[in-house]
């Protein structure tokens, strides 16, 4: 019966955590590298000025003002449209919808939605926002395409948040006297209310970063002023990114690091806040 | 003795065909515990889940026939379920405490029934969790989580949360399957004095305490009323064969 001797069992046990940790090695190691490989390139870069000032000499000195708040805006902007929509259709998906062909079909779109590259989006932003409905190349336009390519996200996590709530809570709430939209309101969507925040952050912070999208949409190359109006186009982090990679000729590569790092810091400061919203809602949960 | 509840040929048959009621009809009188007991699948939660209304949330193929509680038939389409979920409270047979304080328990269906009133509240707090027979062991933490009592103290404090909203008619489906027999003490002592001003159905989770606290008892199987008798006879005299195997450890 036991011919596998208990030395070699436990030789092969430890070969497999061994294998296994090498691999948690692997995937961890790259990330940090990136991590540490900006912030020391890109570090020398910040400066008041730089966080403050608008670019010049041909982008290749001064700041990047424009681009922070031009991303700051675009992050809002898209924060505005989604997320109501997007709460409010994970709403209906989770607590009303009836499992038949039509959800069904609703649920494949969303999962589909989410596979689409980004330039597609914008592009087809482009041809609906910025020229059919004449927004033109604006914050407006570039917020509404980055809406439709967050909204998948912020659906999808926010109705398996919703779906994560004990059914039991509900059986009890309408037991006792409330509406379904009561029980919804008071119970359900204060206990989701984290997991739901958590796909907001992640998909704005998406949205953040994304170039494609707003490419032909809403970012502007450079623009000597900040944006006054929804309609006005914007200059914004990734975009800017873009143009002083490859864009600009004999551009100080500092500038170029420094504009990543800010932008890193801005997606990875989202990235904490998500994980902090979490782990205390699981301290502080009740079920 | 006056009925409160009359059932009339009542038949129902869930979508997904798991369990049904085969037309029942019986009356429950006023203030006394009514129970409904049988093997697993014999339509008593269902046909405790008719009383207020909870079937409404699961997919019901077809239902015909009449509950009259207070000669009404709630099952009539006009009727306003939120009213009648007021006046027929139900305890469930896992505790589920509601993720808030124990006093925001008691006071949530209150509140949802527009009561503003601090005094009227607390009043419902010191009141249901006195007939609930738990109001010394929490009086003094109402605001702590609900979920840090015990496994009996949460199985009372949803006793006290139904009562809370004074209903008439009190449901209880298996309201102590999880808990210690202590706690099952307290509860069913708790039941004998409430039945002096409420209708109480209860289904046991075992034959004992079916035989413990029954007025009236009722031996369901595969959605069918076997046998209905007043009294504790069913358990030592029961007239139908099914009854006596039932009873006597034969099958279920």
């Amino acid at each position: 019966m036991n011919r596998v001797s208990s030395s070699t069992r436990n030789l092969i046990q430890r070969l497999g955590f061994g294998f296994l940790t090498l691999m948690t090695i692997f995937t961890v190691v790259p990330i940090i590298a990136v991590v540490v490989y900006i912030i020391s390139k890109g570090s020398p870069a910040i400066s008041w000025e730089f966080l403050s000032g608008f670019p010049h000499d041909g982008m290749r000195a001064g700041g990047i003002l424009p681009a922070i708040i031009g991303t700051l805006y675009l992050t809002l902007g898209t924060a505005l449209f989604a997320v109501p929509l997007g709460v409010a259709a994970a709403i209906y998906l989770a607590e009303y919808a009836p499992d038949n062909r039509w959800t069904r079909l609703i649920r494949i779109a969303i999962i589909n939605l989410a596979g689409i590259p980004s330039v597609v989006y914008g592009l087809f932003g482009l041809g609906l926002f910025v020229i059919f409905l004449k927004f033109g190349t604006s914050i407006l336009a570039a917020s509404l395409t980055l809406s439709i390519m967050t909204l998948p996200v912020i659906i999808s996590t926010a109705e398996e948040a919703l779906r994560a709530v004990p059914q039991s809570f509900r059986t009890v709430s309408i037991s006792v006297g409330a509406t379904r939209w009561q029980t919804i309101r008071r119970i359900v969507l204060k206990e989701a209310l984290p997991g739901i925040l958590t796909g907001i952050i992640l998909g704005l912070e998406r949205a953040a970063g994304e170039t494609a999208p707003i490419l032909f949409t809403g970012a502007a190359f450079f623009l000597p002023r900040l944006p006054g109006s929804l309609f006005d186009a914007t200059m914004a982090l990734p975009y800017h990114l873009f143009v002083i990679s490859t864009q600009v000729p004999d551009m100080p590569i500092q500038i170029q690091y420094g504009t990543a790092l800010v932008l890193l810091v801005f997606v990875l400061g989202m990235n904490l806040t998500a994980t902090i919203i979490r782990s205390r809602a699981r301290a502080r949960r009740q079920w | 003795m006056v009925d409160k509840i009359i059932i009339e040929n009542l038949s129902l048959q869930y979508s997904d065909g798991t369990e049904s009621l085969r037309n029942i009809s019986m009356k429950i009188p006023e203030n006394e515990i009514m129970v409904l007991f049988g093997p697993a699948g014999g339509g008593k939660s269902t046909l405790l889940r008719c009383f207020n209304r909870l079937n409404d949330l699961t997919e019901v193929r077809a239902s015909t026939g009449k509950i009259l509680i207070d000669g009404e038939n709630i099952l009539d389409q006009k009727t306003d379920v939120i009213a009648l979920r007021r006046k027929v409270g139900m305890v469930f047979a896992r505790p589920v405490v509601l993720p808030m304080s124990i006093r925001s328990n008691l006071t949530y269906g209150l509140e949802l029934a527009g009561e503003t009133r601090r005094s009227r509240l607390d009043e419902a707090v010191e009141r249901s969790l006195r007939l609930a027979a738990i109001w010394d062991e929490v009086k003094d933490r109402l605001e702590e989580p609900a979920i840090d009592l015990s496994g009996g103290q949460q199985q009372r404090l949803c006793l006290a949360r139904s009562l809370a909203l004074q209903p008439e008619i009190i449901l209880l489906d298996e309201p102590t399957s999880g808990l210690d027999p202590i706690s099952t003490g307290k509860v069913e002592a708790a039941l004998q004095e409430l039945k002096k001003d409420y209708t109480i159905i209860l289904v046991p989770h075992s034959i004992q305490q079916a035989a413990r606290t029954a007025d009236h008892a009722a031996f369901f199987l595969q959605g069918e009323l076997v046998e209905f008798r007043p009294g504790r006879e069913i358990f030592t005299n029961p007239k139908d064969k099914r009854t006596e195997d039932y009873v006597t450890g034969r099958f279920g």
